[in-house]
């Protein structure tokens, strides 16, 4: 049963089926200068939204034997700025603020007297890049009930001795693979890897993992993100 | 699902020419949002690809290929990522769509792939590359479109499934171990968009050797002068 048209009506037939394809011409929007960034930056959101609902506390990053670990000079050495901000060791203390019960200015071996983890985890670099290092030291979560972080808060945030600073979610902070660094390799932390105390987060991209800390605040507000994260890199960016 | 067929008169030579409707605007939908979408991914990820364009080690270094940032979307890391981020949302939600409609409406009996396309793959390829005579058309789409439309939805899922594992290499653990882990999965996620590159450029020279009426027919859904008309 073939239906007859002549050629000026199968011509608006035709008309209409391309026109009801205009929604894709809305993507177009995206080549607008003034709304191509506001767009973007709602994607990226929607993805951090998306990276955070899909963070589980329990689960942990892929472990490795000692024998898969990338040697210890073939682990890249990253920094925005100066690879070595030369701390004075002797002077360094971990300043804490926010809502906490107990700021103040905490020492390496006070730190270091809370129980020790080790683990062998792939650091994964936003360019791409991937090694398996070997990490020791102590638990963010710990460090947090040792100053009396108020359990309700959002956010950590450090500050570093290079002006770098970053951000983390608290469940983050408190998964049991974050940790406060201060061993690579089985021996101290080198200058160039954040001596004396860095962030190791096997479930972060490499820029979230903060180097040579001297700030630590607890808090419910952000007044910025991170270093990278405030010139357009991913806010929660999870592994 | 019997397709619509119309006869065209021509009012003032009485010329008739027939034509198939064979393209739901699903799928014209579709097709150009995936167009833009896979543009922009290949464009973005080429990019990001540029920040470390390698798959060994990052000490010592060996680059695999200098990508020229002219053939490239985002300008930047940062930027090609927002760019990626994005639109990977909108080339998940298009595929999605795609599979779906392709499943509730019966219509992927004409296109997909199945063992019994196997024998008429190979007169195809000789009538295609060794100018061997055209095997007669019994349907809509002959067993080598129905091999390459198929592979182009196998090939969607895999770069989606080897994406997730490059960007959740934790969280999707199991995924990333599937491909030998986060370092291979990014090379498998490398490798497929390339394997996409080869089928939309096999695609592209199809799409001109047909001509015109076949183009319009991705547009309007309306095919004139069909070579296959269902009965």
């Amino acid at each position: 049963m073939k239906s007859r048209i002549d050629t000026r009506k199968f011509n608006c037939v035709s008309r209409r089926e391309l026109l009801k394809l205009a929604p894709v011409v809305a993507l177009g929007a995206f080549a607008i200068p003034k709304l191509q960034k506001p767009l973007l930056r709602a994607g990226l959101g929607f993805s951090d939204w998306a990276s955070a609902k899909l963070f589980r506390s329990g689960h942990l990053a892929p472990t490795f034997v000692d024998s898969e670990l990338t040697p210890f000079n073939r682990f890249p050495i990253n920094d925005y700025d100066v690879d070595d901000p030369e701390i004075d060791f002797d002077r360094w203390t971990l300043t804490v603020t926010g809502a906490v019960q107990r700021p103040g200015d905490y020492t390496l071996a006070q730190i270091q007297a809370l129980p020790k983890v080790r683990q062998n985890t792939r650091h994964v670099c936003v360019e791409g890049w991937d090694v398996i290092g070997r990490f020791g030291g102590v638990r963010l979560s710990d460090f947090l009930k040792t100053i009396g972080a108020d359990p309700g808060a959002r956010f950590i945030t450090v500050e570093c001795a290079d002006d770098y600073y970053e951000s983390l979610d608290i469940a983050t902070a408190l998964h049991p693979q974050t940790l406060l660094c201060y061993e690579m390799y089985d021996a101290p932390l080198t200058r160039e890897h954040g001596a004396p105390l860095r962030l190791n987060i096997p479930t972060k991209v490499g820029y979230k993992q903060a180097k040579y800390l001297t700030d630590l605040k607890v808090t419910d507000v952000l007044e910025k993100v991170g270093y990278w994260e405030d010139q357009g890199y991913a806010e929660f960016y999870g592994l | 699902m019997s397709t619509q067929t119309i006869v065209i008169e021509n009012t003032k030579t009485g010329e008739v020419t027939e034509a198939v409707y064979e393209h739901p605007f699903v799928v014209r939908f579709c097709h150009w949002l995936n167009a833009v979408s896979l543009f922009v991914m290949v464009g973005s990820g080429l990019q990001i690809f540029r920040a470390f364009p390698s798959f060994g080690a990052k000490i010592p270094q060996k680059d695999l290929l200098h990508w020229p940032k002219a053939f490239a979307i985002g300008g930047w890391l940062g930027g090609a990522l927002q760019w990626h981020l994005t639109f990977m949302w909108i080339y998940i939600g298009t595929g999605l769509l795609y599979l779906g409609y392709q499943v509730f409406s019966g219509n992927y009996k004409q296109v997909l792939f199945a063992p019994r396309d196997i024998p008429g793959v190979w007169p195809m390829i000789r009538h295609y590359f060794l100018f061997a005579p055209k095997p007669p058309v019994r349907e809509a789409y002959n067993p080598l479109q129905k091999h390459a439309y198929t592979s182009a939805v196998a090939l969607g899922v895999l770069s989606v499934a080897t994406g997730f594992a490059v960007w959740k290499p934790v969280q999707f653990s199991w995924l990333a171990w599937m491909m030998g882990g986060f370092h291979l999965a990014r090379l498998w996620h490398f490798l497929i968009m390339w394997a996409m590159l080869a089928l939309v450029f096999g695609h592209l020279v199809m799409v001109v050797l047909h001509g015109w009426n076949n183009f319009v027919s991705m547009l309007t859904g309306w095919k004139k002068d069909p070579e296959y008309i269902s009965k």
